[in-house]
């Protein structure tokens, strides 16, 4: 598997670590149903999926990587300071 | 029977070599398959079930029957498949699964008992009584299990990984893939050309056909000395692509040196045995030919019973004759060139049998069409077989069958990401979907075109897409002239009639094991390879799979796409565990992190202890000392007397600055760090969002905007990810920088009450409590060196932690070590450190488990009410608050065996010793020559509450049974005087 | 007055020559992490440019010349080797010393790159990875910095802690591709 890190370039996976969905973090002082949710509770679909990377052998970068999970083909990579997932602040 | 004259291996060196301890001469290029053929050696090993005498079928990788053994000992190499292995001066080979050998066996009479091993033997059979599974069955099936055998001893081989990039990887090299890497590599394109074999040229080695007007292996040749020539070109022979991985990665195995002596290999010399390739390629050509499939009809699997493709490749390449009287067993226009060739070579064809009526005749020899073979006859070889046809059933007296039921197009690789191959009616013959492999073309056999012209069509086609991909331009492809003949076949998978007709011959399964699977309602192709094991072997039924589920659609009423076909899955060939794990043994295993105080730790007698990655001294045992207690209690005394000096290099240091670096530490801890003042440390707790702990240390603040984090050495590397996802993802707008400073600083704590006096003999202006006080921290110059000093304490003693650059690391233990010995202290080790912090009640990562709140350490006042920070929500929860939570307290043996164990259980005294009843468990235990008894932290359900209760302690794993008593986890200075004065 | 002496990170490790290639331990000098702050990076490479005559490096790239060089080293990361950065670089990134951090040796001589090729998962081929140019990558398992410093010479960069490993681990692969031959 090769992820194409927006600043290194095309890299083998060795290089990254995955952390899991990329999900925009719920506001400051959101109910804890909303809490709840954000930290548990996940989508598990056999598709396109949003996820969590870290270029961490490489740049140091967390990406915003969306896979493919049926066909692991990658679609999309973004640098996650650009992805706005910080939610409401 | 080596032909003179025939052969491209006109002019080779001989070479001896053994088999089974008979010594025999091959030649230079040949693989032992030849050269024992050339010897007239056909019986090569026993089958896997019942231990049937087997010869050589094919000539390349897929070989069910030629395996056998290399080396010995630590050097034994087993499942070594003939067709393969080159011949070098000395090599010594021997015949597996046979005793005491390969021509008296016995195991054979296992064949006798054939009727009892029937498909689905092991599930009939060994299922009752329970009792018997693990003390009978399990023994008896492992002892009879495998072929070939390890000897037990450790690999004496080295093996190597390597990575490898390309714009277009060519998995084969026969007329597709040289036309292929020709083009591409023309074109500038950066190729990689991969051949399993030892040469290059795969079917136009085997053939007598002409392209461009000369033999096959001279243009051939020509081809690859003008890619040899080539810089952007790379030719990788003895290496198999072994499978398709995401985003054109693909895994290729080299066999570096089993062509060569031994000594080559061991340890001392450097070359290795294999090398697993990891290819990363923009595009690859798969064009990796097809392989030849076995008919399957009574006694098929007789030594001297081959391939017909086969019989070609050993007649035209290695000049070998495997018969002096051969007949050929057909069912497609192909085939029959094994007759033409042994023909023009003077060999005598005893009769051509082709189950077609319309089958060719090719040349002077008796044809018969319409006809099946129906059985074969001969001990341990071959002596005849019978021929049935319209006029009945004759004897023909032969030495060698060559025998052809098509080709199977090798499109394993196109599958291992999940595609399916497609029925071809036309060729009988599964082929690759289109877009199987991204980034992947296919061509020539493998794509079921199986002309020599076609080949180089496709091949030349293939590489021009994968071209004008790369944006490059491609020369108008030249293709030269070459056979062009149609490929005609007739369905035949089985010939009908009683007795034992072979499919898989590594795994001994019969057309009738599947049909039995088929009527047993084993259906599917999935459940019949397993209830059977068709395909399970080594070879992963290469050669039979195909048959074998034609067999089991006619079983089943349905078409073989219907039907199906099994998982592909990599690796095509087998690879060894060597090779995957190359060069992950001994120091090779992972990276060896080393304090600069290891030398003078090592000089010292110290027992060095591995932490992570780290190495660091457990204790430092002086003469006398028998064992580590007395160590850890001398060094936990001489902290609490005068004072101890510790390596802490490895606790993670990490520089955090920028106009936003205060608001950015408020939100990761729990506490307050924007209103540290310069010149300060203060202690900090880190949730996860789930709001559990997830790490604590110190901060300093070593300016308005810069401070230095520590965190525990087993977090340092999780808690700086951390650090960074926060700042890229969470709060990207907030200006603050991180590096990791572990390693630039050698840290040592410095500790106990003589540490103050220790220090101001070092430094270049003294301290005292006026200038640093407890939890002060800022740059101090240590005999001439800046370093940094900071006022904390891991023991609670008055204490300080001193660090220099790195480089100054080794000189400054040991100046500190002997200052200190003078004053009666001296080193201490991680043993040592644990004690006095369990003293203390101070947590690591055995009290911070990952299930532990703030609150269950007591340290719920760290959590602000005033502003935000990660993991407050969550850590809001009613379960994470509640008065019966484990919660940390301290313990001490009240009961007639004085002693904690960590990991120990806690039960109310009284209660059964049951889980139900579980109250809590140890997580840190010593003993204190403090307090002068062990001592323990735990977490106890409403432990603070229970504070002077007695709980029943046990420990099943040392078996410890006793009582303690619930006190508060500080159980020295409680406070905390001696770390502040 | 007792004197602290100071020892390099591969001291009593290197040098090693296997065929035809050399693995020695630079002396880098000073090494300073030099990141610059939000929206400072023109004007931190105006500042490196004044006071140490190079430009901020792009991504994979380094600037300056042997002895006073910046190699790009990761996201918003430059690592100035050689001189101590400037006190007025300080306005615009944060300065880390780093001097005493990393291991770094020079693997030289033909071969170097298939040396790597068992190590690194980056294509270091000369036509590939040419002069100026530089990753952050993994030397199996280790955090590592890769520049071209010569037609046949890259330097690497591990932590100092691992310098053991990283002689062992290119001893091991020198070894292997020169019993090739």
């Amino acid at each position: 598997m090769r992820i194409a890190c927006p600043l290194c370039g095309e890299r083998d996976r060795r290089e990254f670590y995955y952390k899991g969905a990329a999900l925009v973090r719920p506001a400051e002082g959101a109910d804890l149903e909303t809490w709840h949710e954000h930290v548990n509770l996940r989508e598990n679909p056999a598709g396109p999926l949003d996820e969590l990377w870290y270029h961490e052998l490489g740049c140091g970068s967390w990406l915003k990587v969306t896979r493919n999970t049926a066909t692991h083909e990658i679609l999309d990579v973004e640098l996650a300071s650009e992805a706005g997932l910080g939610g409401e602040k | 029977m080596r032909l003179p004259g025939k052969g491209l291996n006109q002019g080779a060196k001989p070479v001896t070599f053994g088999f089974n301890g008979r010594h025999m001469m091959g030649l230079e290029g040949d693989t032992l398959a030849s050269a024992l053929l050339a010897n007239d050696v056909h019986l090569m090993g026993r089958s896997f079930k019942y231990h049937r005498p087997r010869g050589v079928l094919t000539a390349g990788s897929e070989e069910p029957n030629a395996l056998v053994t290399i080396g010995t000992g630590g050097e034994q190499d087993p499942n070594i498949r003939a067709t393969q292995q080159e011949v070098f001066e000395g090599l010594e080979a021997r015949s597996q699964n046979c005793w005491p050998s390969v021509e008296r066996d016995v195991m054979a009479v296992n064949d006798l008992a054939a009727p009892f091993f029937t498909a689905g033997f092991y599930y009939k059979t060994f299922m009752w009584p329970a009792a018997f599974w693990e003390k009978l069955y399990e023994p008896m099936i492992r002892n009879a299990a495998g072929l070939g055998a390890l000897s037990g001893e450790a690999d004496r081989d080295t093996y190597e990984k390597a990575f490898a990039f390309c714009d277009v990887l060519v998995i084969g090299s026969g007329p597709a893939g040289l036309m292929a890497a020709l083009t591409a590599g023309r074109a500038g394109a950066d190729v990689i050309l991969a051949e399993e074999d030892s040469r290059m040229g795969g079917r136009l080695l085997a053939e007598r056909e002409e392209i461009g007007g000369k033999p096959g292996h001279a243009w051939a040749a020509e081809v690859l000395a003008e890619l040899e020539a080539m810089d952007n070109v790379r030719l990788m022979t003895r290496t198999a692509v072994t499978g398709a991985y995401d985003q054109g990665t693909y895994g290729a195995l080299e066999r570096v040196s089993h062509h060569l002596p031994r000594r080559h290999s061991l340890r001392g010399s450097h070359l290795p045995r294999e090398c697993f390739w990891r290819i990363a390629a923009k595009h690859a050509v798969l064009a990796a030919g097809a392989i030849e499939r076995p008919v399957a009809f009574r006694n098929n699997d007789r030594p001297g019973i081959m391939m017909a493709g086969a019989v070609r490749a050993y007649l035209n390449r290695w000049g070998v004759a495997p018969g002096e009287r051969v007949t050929l067993f057909a069912n497609n226009d192909q085939a029959h060139r094994t007759a033409r060739d042994l023909h023009d070579a003077g060999v005598h064809i005893a009769a051509v049998i082709d189950s077609r009526h319309d089958a060719p005749v090719d040349g002077p020899y008796q044809v018969i069409k319409g006809a099946q073979v129906c059985g074969s006859a001969g001990r341990q070889r071959i002596e005849s077989i019978t021929v049935r046809s319209v006029k009945g059933e004759e004897k023909v007296q032969t030495d060698c069958l060559a025998m052809s039921g098509g080709w199977n197009p090798s499109v394993h690789l196109t599958c291992h990401l999940n595609s399916r191959p497609q029925w071809n009616r036309e060729a009988l013959a599964f082929v690759p979907a289109e877009g199987a492999v991204p980034g992947m073309v296919t061509a020539g056999a493998c794509n079921g075109t199986f002309s020599t012209a076609g080949a180089l069509r496709e091949g030349a086609e293939a590489a021009g897409k994968v071209v004008e991909a790369l944006g490059l331009k491609s020369a108008a492809a030249d293709l030269p002239d070459a056979e062009d003949d149609p490929y005609r076949i007739a369905a035949l998978w089985a010939v009908p009639g009683k007795g034992r007709a072979w499919l898989d011959f590594q795994n001994d399964v019969t057309v009738k094991d599947v049909k039995q699977a088929a009527v047993e309602n084993f259906r599917s192709v999935e459940h019949m390879k397993r209830y059977t094991t068709q395909g399970m072997a080594t070879d992963q039924g290469k050669n039979s799979n195909v048959a074998a589920l034609a067999v089991l659609a006619d079983a089943t009423g349905r078409t073989i796409p219907e039907t199906g076909t099994t998982t592909f899955r990599p690796p095509f060939v087998p690879v060894s565990i060597g090779a995957m794990g190359a060069g992950a043994v001994d120091e090779g295993l992972k990276p060896q992190r080393f304090l600069t105080s290891h030398g003078e730790s090592d000089t010292r007698g110290a027992h060095q202890l591995e932490v992570g990655l780290w190495y660091r001294a457990a204790y430092y045992p002086k003469p006398g000392e028998t064992n580590w207690r007395q160590s850890c209690d001398r060094e936990v005394t001489l902290v609490r007397n005068a004072v101890g000096i510790c390596d802490v290099s490895t606790l993670g240091k990490i520089d955090i600055q920028g106009a936003d670096a205060g608001k950015f530490l408020d939100f990761l801890y729990t506490n307050t760090f924007s209103t540290l003042k310069v010149g300060k440390v203060r202690y900090g707790l880190m949730l996860r969002e789930d709001g559990f702990v997830m790490d604590d240390g110190t901060t300093a603040r070593l300016g308005e905007t810069h401070f230095v984090m520590t965190t525990t050495t087993a977090a340092a590397g999780q808690v700086m990810a951390h650090m960074e996802f926060v700042s890229q993802v969470l709060h990207p707008e907030w200006d603050v920088r991180f590096a990791s400073v572990t390693e630039q600083w050698a840290q040592f704590a410095v500790a106990g009450p003589k540490s103050q006096e220790l220090l101001n003999g070092l430094l270049d202006e003294d301290v005292n409590s006026g200038t640093w006080p407890f939890m002060g921290c800022g740059e101090a110059t240590v005999l001439g060196v800046k370093g940094r000093l900071f006022r904390i304490s891991f023991s609670g003693e008055h204490a300080y932690e001193i660090a220099v650059p790195a480089r100054f690391g080794a000189a400054l233990f040991r100046e500190l070590l002997k200052r200190a010995e003078a004053m009666g202290g001296g080193v201490y080790g991680m043993e040592a450190l644990n004690v006095l912090r369990i003293e203390k009640g101070l947590i690591t990562h055995a009290e911070i488990n990952g299930t532990v709140t703030a609150f269950d350490l007591g340290l719920q006042g760290m959590m602000s009410k005033k502003k935000a920070f990660l993991g407050k929500a969550m850590s809001t929860r009613e379960g994470l608050m509640a008065e019966d939570r484990m919660r940390m307290v301290g313990l001490k043996p009240v009961g007639a065996a004085k002693e904690i164990t960590a990991g120990a259980h806690l039960f109310t005294p009284g209660d059964p010793v049951e889980r139900i009843y579980d109250q809590g468990y140890v997580t840190s235990a010593g003993y204190s020559p403090t307090v002068g008894h062990p001592i323990g932290l735990a977490f106890l359900k409403e432990g603070p509450d229970r504070i002077g209760e007695t709980v029943r302690l046990v420990d099943h794993m040392r078996g410890v049974d006793t009582l303690c008593e619930v006190v508060s986890p500080v159980f020295f200075d409680p406070e905390g005087g001696r770390a502040r004065g | 007055m007792a004197e602290l002496t100071a020892k390099s990170p591969c001291d009593g490790l290197l040098p090693v020559t296997i065929g035809g290639m050399s693995l020695t331990e630079e002396q880098p000098g000073n090494m300073w992490i030099v990141a610059p702050f939000k929206e400072q990076q023109d004007a931190l490479s105006k500042a490196l440019e004044s006071a140490h005559g190079m430009a901020f490096p792009a991504v994979n790239r380094t600037t300056g010349k042997a002895g006073s060089r910046a190699v790009w080293f990761g996201r918003d990361m430059a690592l100035l080797m050689g001189p101590v950065p400037d006190a007025k670089l300080g306005k615009h990134a944060a300065l880390t010393d780093q001097s005493d951090a990393w291991a770094v040796v020079k693997l030289d001589g033909n071969g170097a790159e298939d040396v790597l090729a068992r190590l690194v998962p980056v294509d270091l081929r000369p036509q590939v990875f040419k002069r100026r140019y530089t990753v952050r990558t993994e030397l199996k398992h280790m955090m590592a910095s890769v520049t071209r410093t010569g037609p046949q010479a890259l330097q690497i960069l591990v932590f100092r802690s691992m310098a053991k490993t990283l002689v062992h681990d290119l001893k091991t692969a020198m070894e292997a591709v020169a019993a090739r031959g």
